[in-house]
């Protein structure tokens, strides 16, 4: 056994630390957006314990809805890391392809009845079977992508544009309603449990990915490929199969976050549902700090970077922004984000801070 | 500026940061020659190319033409202007395009193009360099044979003087290579001067009327063709003279037992990067080097055992036992592990830190569902920070920030820690610096005392006469010798690079 007192590098402190690490982007991103709502408006954090529609005492306040709002956002977020840093691009079809899977899960629940009062499955059958087409989907994306190398975004164009009409196909252009009380506890709440299902469900995902992070070896793997894919290769990794695992695992993130959408509201309606979520999805990633040309990533930035986007959506709800004028706002906030948090600013922004801290003491001594 | 030549460049020295690329340097082309510039890698030979062609403007020296005196060439364009024309190894033209319209872009007067009298101008002109295709054939339609004559036809219907072929060769195939020789030929009546810059030997030989050597940023000579016999040209570039190749192998190596099986074994090799077929087996404990010139096939072969290059056939055994591989990943599981030649591209993880960079190849042995502890790699990792000596600030710098040297030897730690039973190294030692190499020959000789057997490759023949103990010599992509005991010595191995006796005179 090696003494315990061998010598240890010396630690870098830990407040550098944080600041070198990307997940400062996301932080100070969350930080700023709460405090300028802590001085617009501190009512903005308050938490009540009210009664819903349905009798039950729920958790309510704008924090919470942000939580409980950002779920289906955190999971794609999840999947989306792991597609950009293999791939180097990024998928636009998740919107399409919740659309699919919510469509595949009520035609599941419903069968041929498009209004049953009972269920014609169980749930976990639903759910199994939205799992398995949306990672076949996925695996599509993946194929186009790896093995035929085409360009992310055009790769996934295809089934961004035929997604939502394959979705109404499957269950013959009806929205079906699903009837049963149990299924929308996964989209709103448990009886008794005061806190949204969703983001129960988020962090379940959340765990078991970091379990699946640390029992294999899929971030290792998926760095490499995306940093230099002929020296992945020559160290015995198939790059086009680790390409083709990532979409496939993005695709079981898909079906979760459908899933949850259609408890949300029993039904779904497959022009809307998830519109333009992908384009948050990546921009949760950017704002993870994560190259979006992909290779290292920091899975739990790009998670806190998906509650800054629902952070700043509330926050703009909050001060009446009306919804169609909400992508114009956050834009604003997003250039701003990201511009702060390239690698060219932000060097610039550390010359300056150093060119500051040698100036204090001189300024002591003189 | 001598009556019959039509360029001369006289002292041209040029140098980038931290090196001197060339100095002092002359070369003088002559009305209807071809002229070889020959030379290793880094002898300068396309610094100089690129001083003469703009890409690169000049330190010091000059340039002359004949009958423009002299000329400051500061751009590509300067370059046409005065009849100067490239082509290089890599088609420079567009391939949706047609014949005609690559032979005529960008050079029209007006906005206005007459296609009916480009097509036929463009077919009068490859018809008289006997250039067997239609002006109207879309280019990418073409061989890359006849996309390179193209492109030839292209500067001499631009008046060029002087035609330079940046290893023009290297992706045909011999009846190409035969066509573009006596295109090549008629050119040379016409009084254009040609510079060829090639790897091949035979072709410089065949075709070229005198040579330039360079080695270092430095003329070693210019000579005709029948003045220099093979063996002299690659001592000339290689930079040892014949006399002074005394033997300096260093203390005496351990026999090999030649009974036992062959650790690695294969018959009948052959990649689709054009290798082989080749035999080649090797035992445990013995030290085997490729060497050749550059492109003669060392690295290829090598890259054939790993299965880095599509295996296109041939029987291999380990230990004795028939077994296939055919891709990295097989190859790693029979203990085979590869130090590749270029490391930026095919060796490093770049934004990787270096835990990860030298756990990367076993944790891809050891299988998706079986990663390392964070203590566990960063153990691996710093144990082998200390067996190499890699100099780095710790195990999560990036790899990308250390020096080449040590880069390399975190490529190195990578594969040692894969405990392999036969290590191939391709140039471990190609730009790092001195102690480093050292330390790395140290290692090697290390190892296979130890009972490992080693491949290993450079471009320096006195180090593979330090470390290894049998030397197969490639050229042209075939093995043409093996050398073993005595035979080691640099008068040797040049020779058989330059093709035994016959061509030594």
């Amino acid at each position: 056994m090696p003494s315990k007192n061998k010598a240890v590098p010396p630690k870098t402190p830990l407040w550098a630390r944080i600041t070198k690490h990307q997940i400062i982007i996301p932080i100070a991103a969350l930080l700023a957006l709460a405090l300028f709502n802590l001085i617009a408006d501190p009512s903005f954090f308050r938490i009540e314990l009210k009664e819903n529609s349905a009798g039950n005492m729920i958790l309510s306040g704008n924090l919470i809805s942000i939580i409980d709002s950002g779920s289906e956002l955190a999971i794609l977020a999840l999947g989306m890391t792991l597609v950009t840093a293999a791939s180097g691009g990024q998928d636009i079809s998740v919107g399409a392809a919740i659309a699919i899977s919510g469509s595949v899960m009520l035609r599941v629940l419903c069968g041929n009845n498009s209004h049953p009062t009972s269920l014609q499955a169980p749930i976990i059958v639903a759910l199994l079977v939205a799992c398995l087409v949306s990672m076949a989907f996925g695996a599509f994306n993946g194929a186009l992508v790896a093995f035929f190398k085409i360009q992310p975004m055009v790769a996934t164009l295809i089934l961004f544009t035929a997604g939502r009409s394959i979705a109404a196909w499957i269950n013959n252009n009806e929205l079906p309603i699903v009837s049963d009380e149990t299924f929308s506890y996964f989209g709103n709440n448990i009886p008794g449990i005061p806190i949204p299902t969703p983001f129960l469900i988020a962090i379940v995902c959340f765990i078991v990915t970091w379990l699946f992070m640390k029992f294999t070896n899929i971030s290792l793997y998926v760095q490499s490929v995306g940093v230099n894919e002929k020296t992945s290769r020559l160290n015995g990794l198939n790059p086009e199969f680790i390409k083709l695992m990532t979409y496939v695992l993005l695709g079981l993130c898909v079906a979760i976050a459908a899933f949850i959408k259609v408890s949300r509201i029993s039904t779904i309606n497959y022009s809307v549902v998830a519109k333009d979520i992908e384009m948050d999805a990546i921009l949760a990633v950017a704002l993870g700090g994560n190259a979006l040309s992909g290779g290292k990533f920091s899975m739990s930035a790009s998670v806190l970077g998906a509650y800054v986007i629902q952070f700043l959506t509330t926050t703009l709800y909050k001060f009446e922004v009306k919804a169609t004028a909400l992508p114009a706002y956050k834009a604003v906030v997003v250039i701003a984000l990201v511009v702060l948090s390239a690698p060219t600013v932000r060097e610039k922004l550390s010359q300056l801070s150093k060119k500051f801290r040698k100036k204090a003491p001189a300024a002591k001594a003189a | 500026m001598k009556e019959d030549s039509l360029l001369e460049m006289r002292g041209i020295y040029k140098s980038f940061p931290g090196v001197k690329a060339l100095q002092n340097v002359d070369f003088t082309l002559r009305k209807g020659e071809i002229h070889a510039l020959m030379g290793e890698n880094g002898a300068g030979k396309s610094t100089l190319i690129k001083v003469l062609t703009g890409v690169h403007v000049k330190d010091e020296g000059d340039i002359s033409l004949q009958g423009k005196g002299k000329v400051n060439i500061h751009s590509p364009q300067d370059a046409q202007k005065n009849g100067i024309s490239t082509v290089y190894q890599e088609i420079t033209l567009c391939p949706n395009l047609s014949v005609a319209e690559n032979i005529y872009i960008a050079r029209g007067k007006g906005g206005l193009v007459s296609w009916r009298g480009m097509n036929k101008k463009a077919q009068k002109l490859l018809d008289s360099l006997g250039i067997a295709v239609k002006a109207t054939q879309q280019l990418a339609s073409c061989s890359i044979a006849v996309q390179q004559m193209v492109a030839i036809a292209r500067a001499v219907d631009m008046d060029c003087s002087v035609l330079i072929l940046d290893e023009p060769t290297s992706s045909l195939d011999e009846s190409e290579v035969a066509k573009l020789f006596v295109l090549m030929r008629q050119l040379k009546e016409r009084g254009v001067g040609i510079i060829f810059v090639t790897h091949f030997l035979d072709q410089v030989y065949e075709v070229c009327d005198r040579i330039t050597v360079l080695r270092d940023g430095q003329l070693v000579g210019e000579y005709e063709i029948e003045n220099l016999p093979r063996i002299q040209l690659v001592s000339k570039m290689l930079g040892k003279e014949l006399d002074d190749m005394a033997d300096i192998k260093g203390e005496a190596q351990p026999e090999i037992d030649k009974s036992s099986t062959p650790v690695y074994a294969a018959e009948g090799l052959s990649s689709s990067e054009g290798i082989g077929p080749y035999n080649f087996e090797i035992r445990a404990g013995e030290v085997n080097g490729f060497t050749g010139l550059l492109g003669s096939g060392r690295s290829e072969s090598v890259r054939a055992i790993f299965g880095a290059d599509k295996v296109t056939g041939g029987k291999v055994k380990i230990d004795g036992k028939d077994v296939k591989i055919t891709k990295p990943r097989q190859a790693m599981a029979h203990g085979i592990a590869y130090l590749p030649e270029d490391r930026k591209r095919d060796g490093i993880v770049g934004d990787l830190s270096v835990r990860d960079n030298i756990i990367l190849a076993l944790q891809v042995k050891t299988g998706f569902f079986k990663p390392f502890s964070k203590a566990k790699a960063t153990e691996f990792a710093e144990e082998y920070i200390k067996l190499l000596d890699i100099k780095t600030a710790s195990v999560n710098t990036p790899i990308k920030s250390l020096s080449g040297g040590n880069q390399q030897k975190v490529i190195l730690a990578r594969w040692l820690l894969t405990h392999p039973k036969y290590l191939i190294l391709d140039e471990p030692t190609r730009g790092i610096d001195i102690g480093t190499k050292t330390d790395i020959q140290k290692l090697v000789l290390k190892l296979a005392s130890e009972g490992m057997c080693v491949t290993f490759i450079s471009s320096e023949t006195d180090e593979m006469l330090r470390t290894c103990s049998r030397l197969l010599v490639m050229r042209d992509r075939k093995l043409v010798g093996e050398l073993t005991g005595d035979q080691l010595t640099q008068a040797a191995v040049m020779n058989t690079i330059a093709g035994g006796e016959k061509n030594a005179e």
